[in-house]
């Protein structure tokens, strides 16, 4: 009788663990829906001014507060339309581009990330430069440490974050690294900014070197520090309408947003450099 | 070649290796497969194509060519090595601490047993990316200990390899304590009873009676928070950052190679493949007749 009990107590526990694999299957398989892009309303959007559909905006974290309130005014300005973000690192979201994940529109943080998506075919057309971004420090409110330019972040005791090298802003970083000719031996290299970010958000890093419009997105938790070195690893933003896009007419009017004057405004108030 | 069936069940044998494990372990023979009804052998060879497929899928695409240039970079090296140690002592931390945990569990009535038996078992089904924010907000430098820890004895935990073994024993710890628990249920208490009336203080009788019959079970937990640790990710890279040499396991490479250098990538994910398989296979009878 006890045997048979725990047999069926260890039944049990494997039908657990069977459906905890499940869960953890359908958690991650979830993360790339959202981009249920309503098809065969293209060729209607495109012949008349009337836009429907979900335009997928695959787009690099720096991009998320400002595309976040474009794509707000967007569906504003067409009801009926949706605008569907994944934002992520510049890298990731290229290699999910040419991998097969469905997008209408890439946006990345440097021509480099924009080139493997062009170089797989990838592309509808040439992606324009709709901004720029530049550098900062990012230190703990006040500036306890005292950093007033990138030499101070080599100091040894700091604990400083940096993007890792394949992610646009940890290149950019390492570009005014050696520009300035410093050797700066980071905790960790984040797998993108708003994590490198996070770490001081979070007090567990002194510093980091993300972009000025991640400073500034993240209001007082952090305090920005400019440093000359940035001039020379400016970052340009491409974006470009994707080959697999099944509603490309929204999504035109998308990239169209995001170029026009009022797209600028919402994106130089976030702190972006026009093109 | 006597009649169709058995050949039919000697093919599909080949393929599952199903003979072979039959006379290692000695279980009674029992009809072949092709005695197995339709409706049962369809799902299982889908389900184990599933599972096998994507394994094969790696072997395909390697880069064999380029192979030995890609596994003798340094940085490969740094990143296997820190993952066997740091798997080998989250391990340790978990047989220290799970071992106990798990007789208390198994042994010792107390109200809210069943409580603290879900809370131990959480870690399971937990995202490790929570657990890896969890860890932050209790041992970060600016956790709830940490802060402590941080101020009285100057350590922090984020961004160090003991970081990383924290990370990895938090999500391989369960595994174990469930295990061994499982195996102490099993466990006839007598034993232990029989030696504390001879004599034997309480301590002496869990030491000596029953850690040995419960011996496999340690064994199979054991080996299931390793490969557990060995696999760690959404933890380790939230909680410990990632720096080649000091936080950077074999799975943060592959993730991150794989934004650069896919090929790469791969090369990385068949050393890891290779290193659990080896060990699962090392250890299959110890961890088989435990289960």
């Amino acid at each position: 009788m006890t045997r048979s009990a725990r047999r069926s107590r260890r039944t049990l526990r494997a039908v657990g663990a069977g459906a905890a694999a499940l869960l953890a299957l359908s958690a991650c398989s979830s993360s790339g829906s959202g981009s249920s892009g309503t098809s065969g309303d293209s060729a209607a959007a495109s012949a008349s001014d009337k836009l429907s559909g979900t335009v997928t905006v695959f787009a690099a974290a720096s991009l998320e507060e400002s595309f976040t309130t474009l794509g707000e005014e967007f569906e504003k300005a067409h009801p009926g339309t949706k605008v569907a973000f994944s934002f992520g690192g510049s890298d990731t979201l290229a290699a999910s581009i040419t991998a097969g994940a469905p997008a209408d529109v890439f946006a990345s943080a440097s021509p480099k990330t924009m080139a493997i998506v062009t170089d797989g075919g990838d592309a509808e057309g040439t992606p324009a430069t709709f901004v720029r971004n530049r550098l900062e420090i990012a230190t703990l409110p006040g500036n306890p440490d005292e950093i007033a330019s990138l030499k101070d972040l080599t100091k040894s005791s700091l604990k400083v974050v940096l993007c890792d090298k394949a992610v646009p802003c940890g290149a950019a970083a390492h570009k005014a690294l050696d520009a300035s000719g410093l050797e700066l031996t980071p905790v960790s290299y984040e797998e993108d900014v708003k994590s490198a970010l996070n770490k001081v958000v979070l007090k567990e890093a002194d510093a980091a070197v993300v972009y000025r419009t991640d400073v500034k997105a993240a209001g007082d938790k952090v305090e920005g520090v400019d440093f000359p070195e940035s001039a020379q690893a400016v970052n340009a933003y491409p974006i470009t309408l994707l080959k697999g896009s099944e509603n490309t007419g929204t999504a035109k009017a998308f990239i169209a947003l995001v170029r026009s004057a009022v797209g600028q405004k919402v994106l130089t108030d976030a702190g972006f450099l026009r093109p | 070649m006597t009649s169709p069936p058995p050949d039919k069940a000697g093919a599909a044998d080949t393929v599952t290796g199903g003979p072979r494990r039959r006379r290692v372990r000695g279980a009674p023979a029992g009809r072949g497969l092709g005695g197995a009804p339709l409706p049962l052998l369809l799902p299982a060879l889908l389900g184990l194509a599933f599972l096998v497929l994507p394994l094969v899928a790696l072997l395909v695409r390697a880069p064999w060519r380029s192979m030995p240039d890609l596994l003798t970079s340094t940085e490969v090296w740094q990143a296997l090595r820190l993952s066997l140690v740091c798997a080998t002592a989250a391990t340790a931390v978990s047989l220290v601490f799970g071992v106990p945990l798990a007789w208390l569990l198994a042994r010792v009535e107390f109200p809210g047993r069943g409580l603290l038996r879900a809370l131990v078992t959480l870690p399971l089904v937990l995202p490790p990316v929570v657990g890896g924010v969890a860890l932050l907000m209790a041992l970060g430098r600016n956790g709830v200990l940490g802060r402590w820890l941080d101020s009285w004895f100057g350590i922090t935990l984020p961004f160090t390899t003991a970081g990383v073994v924290v990370a990895e024993a938090f999500v391989a710890m369960p595994f174990l304590v469930i295990s061994v628990e499982g195996a102490l249920r099993a466990a006839d208490p007598r034993y232990e009873e029989a030696a504390t009336t001879l004599g034997a203080s309480r301590f002496t009788a869990f030491r000596r009676v029953t850690l040995p019959l419960v011996a496999p079970g340690i064994a199979a937990g054991a080996v299931l928070a390793w490969a557990r640790a060995l696999g760690e990710f959404g933890a380790t890279i939230t909680f410990a950052g990632n720096f080649p040499g000091r936080t950077q396991t074999m799975p943060l490479a592959v993730y991150l190679a794989l934004q650069s250098d896919p090929q790469a990538a791969i090369a990385l994910s068949l050393v890891l493949l290779a290193v659990s398989i080896a060990v699962l296979a090392g250890l299959r009878d110890r961890w088989m007749t435990a289960s």
